[in-house]
């Protein structure tokens, strides 16, 4: 069994350290050496989309980088979107569109979605289905998923929160 | 019982509010099975045949136990021998022998991925390592993958012990069971027919597809009980079964559902949750098994596959006067497929005088199946449904025209059961039929529309409710059941309704198996219903003791009190009508807190039809069928929360869509799945879909007092035949095997263009 290795990094704009074996990935070291369960593990191959985060903005299934790869990025997770008690309005679009069943790819979207609207605030229902292909869903079939990211992209000027 | 609702104007139900979970959902901190960690916490895996079928000669566990950091290993020899017997668990009746053989086996792997040994250890890494280091001495037998190679005579025998009614004791069988329904005379009725048509159809073992895989922490007190945090459709189910399989009473194991990231009835049976209590036993500490995905397709249980031969005859004005169906379904590597279901459901929707159908649970080297969203259902309506489109095509009549003509209503005889109560077949048919989407006009070459009807039965069962008061004049309802889709949201409504409270002032609880009273699975389509109904009735009382208090203060009879819109007042003269937050503060001194109760056993429950429509484009040169567009109507009873009965419906048909072109297990000549991810499993994404366009269809269910009926289950059935029927519709091939993936879709096509040519040629 090899050393940890001392890592040093943000997540959600805080700068934090941490211990890890190399051969954890970043979602488990996010689940369970911090203890932010928030992203989820749904098939560990990158297939699925339930661990998505951002590092540096870029949406990135963390079951496939990492943990020591963090070292020196920027990371965001589902635990982060909120400001406080301000939900950003993907989140709240989420919920009044009720675009969630059992919730379990909803940090994941959540993620993707983000990504998304800083870079192309106001898509269309094509490219948000193009940006979200790589997160799956199994309880909405995705029409209120994609209504919500829709919304949020006409509720928010062009500076996301 | 309560009155039926029709033409009553709800205040709270029907109304869609955010649901009381969804901020922990959608900041991550609502916690699913997987997220709990226990101080101490050790991690499971377990080991898994590689064999689809083979001798388990024997297990060496010392080199394993040996590795630093591993704390325990148990394979079937730690499990209690159950005897054979039928146990009703979740939504299917359970042997429980057979449900501890899968838990772990007992000499025999039966499939790719079963069970042989689990270990604990300090880390799953480590966990994973002592796998490898666990030594089995395998026998590999020839394995047996489809029913055909199953019912053969002379196929390998599977389960020695196995013996079905028909063929006696004295014979050895893959066929567990034969179940057989008919009504009337099915030689008189096809020989009335001006048409028949009969077809082969064959479908694919496919997986409930949940994103969250299994998992269960469970923790061992040395005084002997036990407690279970797991994601389950049903706590209850979970601690009967484990407690079977650990040969412990019942009531020394409390399950704590945690929130579960879907299950459409894969999760209404146990794998991981007597292992995660065993393994603490062993090492005195709590122990987290979960499935990584691999295992989740080999090994959880995925819904049959197998045949139906369907064959329905018409007169040619249009009554369908005959059909006979004979479905053989995989069970996998023990008895149990849901074949009885799909022998009911497969005529369902229409009233057809002679009709005989036959059903085969037939054991093969696959996953043991579990229950999956209208259990059966799907693949039976692939045939008959794309049967009743040919006919309606020979009768020269509109496929929405022909169903609403020989559609099911009340008074209608089922095939199973009591004739129906009034059900909404023929209005979901009807609103396809008015729909905008029905309505418009399709152009394109090679595209065509299609559509389906669809039945599922839905359960009662038994539901526990308790609403309590609080101090400051809201309330809390607690139930045992699961939110699976937002049912939590819908006690809320419902209680809210019956005591006059804003929807934000009731909060809807999931309680433990000893916090709440026993509550069958959420599953069966049953929650709103049945649980809804305890719920109503927890309220109900409620409100009977507020009036009771009330009549206290105000010196009358409580028969005098009445409560209308969350206020208590009495038609006799002197006093001021009172609120919940007013009568509260004098609670104390009437008799004390008030909670209100309710425990039932949910019967005349309404059955549930669905409808749905597609258009789609077929590439003629890859076979790729792109979904263009789709409407689903479903009869709901009343929509407590629309919403997410809107949800139920979309959900569904994406599923239904998916089986219909993409999802099957893949296995190879050793039985071996070889495509256990999610990349080659291939679920619909977004890019796949347009929005799914929804029309609840309101008829009132009889006898309960919101009207509501189950809409968990039904929209997946019709869209394979729907599908089916808009591919027939584009390019005129009929396809008779699920999925209609690209190969498949342009070999028909490719066939037909030959068949075409050589008899032009032979002119």
């Amino acid at each position: 069994m090899d050393k940890k290795t001392v890592v040093e990094t943000t997540i959600n704009g805080e700068q934090m350290e941490f211990l890890c074996e190399p051969r954890q990935s970043l979602l488990e070291v996010l689940r369970d050496v911090l203890g932010m369960t928030g992203s989820k593990e749904g098939c560990l191959t990158g297939d699925c989309g339930a661990c998505t985060v951002l590092v540096d903005g870029r949406a990135v299934c963390s079951c496939l980088m990492l943990g020591v790869e963090a070292e020196g990025h920027k990371i965001e997770t589902v635990e982060g979107l909120a400001q406080g008690s301000k939900l950003h309005p993907l989140q709240q679009k989420f919920l009044e569109n009720a675009s969630l069943q059992c919730g379990i790819c909803t940090p994941g979207f959540l993620m993707s979605a983000k990504a998304l609207l800083d870079d192309n605030p106001h898509p269309s229902e094509a490219e948000i289905r193009y940006a979200l292909a790589g997160n799956l869903c199994r309880c909405t079939g995705y029409d209120k998923i994609v209504h919500a990211v829709l919304e949020a992209s006409k509720a928010s000027t062009s500076k996301a929160a | 019982m309560a009155a039926t609702t029709e033409g009553h104007q709800f205040r709270v139900i029907g109304t869609r509010p955010i649901r009381h979970d969804g901020v922990e959902k959608v900041t991550g901190a609502a916690r699913y099975g997987a997220d709990y960690a226990f101080p101490g916490m050790l991690f499971g895996r377990v080991l898994r045949s590689p064999h689809a079928h083979a001798i388990v000669k024997s297990i060496k566990t010392d080199k394993a136990l040996k590795l630093p950091g591993v704390k325990a290993i148990v394979t079937g020899a730690d499990l209690p021998e159950l005897p054979d017997r039928i146990e009703q668990g979740g939504e299917l009746p359970i042997n429980l022998h057979h449900l501890s053989c899968n838990i772990l086996a007992r000499g025999k792997a039966m499939y790719d991925g079963h069970a042989i040994a689990a270990v604990a250890a300090t880390s799953p890494h480590i966990a994973e390592e002592a796998l490898r280091l666990i030594e089995v001495d395998y026998e590999v037998l020839p394995p047996v993958m489809t029913v055909e190679d199953a019912m053969a005579p002379n196929a390998p025998i599977l389960l020695p012990a196995l013996r079905n009614k028909e063929d006696g004791p004295d014979k050895q069988t893959n066929v567990a069971a034969h179940i057989q329904f008919k009504r009337g005379d099915v030689k008189e009725g096809f020989a009335k027919a001006d048409y028949v048509i009969e077809h082969s159809f064959k479908s694919a073992m496919v997986h409930q597809g949940y994103i969250e895989p299994h998992n269960a922490v469970g923790i061992y007190n040395s005084d002997g009980h036990a407690t279970i945090y797991c994601s389950t459709q049903g706590s209850f189910v979970v601690r009967s079964l484990s407690a079977a399989v650990l040969g412990i009473p019942e009531g020394k194991i409390r399950v704590v559902p945690a929130e579960i990231g879907g299950g459409f009835g894969g999760k209404t049976t146990i794998y991981l949750e007597p292992l995660s209590v065993l393994l603490s036993q062993k090492t005195g500490h709590p122990v987290k098994l979960t499935m990584n995905r691999a295992e989740v397709l080999r090994a959880s249980g995925p819904t049959s596959g197998g045949t139906i031969r369907c064959k329905m005859g018409a007169t040619k004005d249009g009554k369908i006067v005959a059909a006979e169906a004979s479905l053989a379904y995989e069970a996998g590597g023990f008895p149990g497929s849901p074949v009885p279901m799909a022998a009911m459901c497969i005529l369902a929707p229409y009233d057809i005088p002679n009709i005989l159908v036959d059903a085969y649970d037939v054991v093969v080297n696959r996953p043991k199946t579990a229950a999956y969203r209208a259990p059966g259902a799907t693949n039976a309506a692939f045939a008959s449904e794309t049967i009743i489109n040919e006919l309606a095509e020979k009768c020269g009549i509109d496929q929405c025209e022909f169903r609403i003509m020989n559609g099911a209503h009340e008074g209608t005889p089922q095939t199973a059961g009591p004739p129906y109560k009034r059900i909404g077949m023929i209005e979901t048919v009807e609103a396809i039929k008015n729909s905008p989407h029905y309505k418009s006009k399709l152009t394109g070459k090679n595209r065509g529309r299609g559509m389906a009807s669809g039945f599922w039965f839905n359960i009662g069962f038994q539901s526990s409710a308790m609403v309590n008061i609080h101090n400051d004049g809201t309330a809390s309802v607690v139930t045992g059941s699961v939110d699976i889709g937002g049912s939590r949201a819908s006690m809320a409504i419902i209680t809210a309704e019956v005591l006059g409270l804003d929807v934000n002032d009731v909060r809807p609880l999931v309680a433990d198996t000893d916090s709440i009273g026993y509550t069958d699975v959420t599953g069966g389509s049953r929650t709103t219903v049945a649980t809804g109904l305890a719920v109503f009735e927890a309220a109900q009382d409620a409100v009977r003791q507020l009036k009771e208090r009330a009549a206290k203060l105000w010196e009358k009879k409580p028969e005098e009190v009445e409560f209308n819109n969350g206020l208590l007042s009495s038609k006799s003269n002197g006093v001021k009508p009172m609120s919940i937050k007013e009568i509260v503060p004098r609670l104390g001194r009437t008799g004390g807190p008030i909670t209100g109760r309710a425990t039932i056993n949910a019967r005349a429950v309404g059955p549930a039809f669905a409808s749905t429509c597609v258009d789609v484009e077929v590439d003629p040169e890859t076979g790729k069928v792109t979904i263009l567009r789709a409407t689903v109507a479903q009869d709901a009873g009343k929509a407590v929360h629309p919403s997410y009965v809107e949800g139920q419906m979309q959900g569904g048909t994406v599923q239904g869509i998916g089986w219909a072109l993409n999802e099957e297990y893949f296995y190879d000549a050793k039985g071996v799945l070889r495509n256990s991810g999610l990349l080659d499993y291939r679920m619909p994404t977004c890019l796949d879909l347009p929005m799914i366009e929804t029309c609840i269809v309101e008829v009132p269910a009889p006898g309960h007092p919101i009207g509501s009926r189950g809409v968990g289950e039904v929209s997946i059935v019709p869209p394979p035949a729907a599908v089916a029927n808009a591919i027939a519709n584009a390019v005129g091939v009929r396809m008779t095997e699920l999925p209609m993936s690209p190969g498949r879709v342009l070999k028909a096509i490719l066939h037909k263009e030959v068949s075409a040519q050589s008899s032009a040629a032979a002119d």
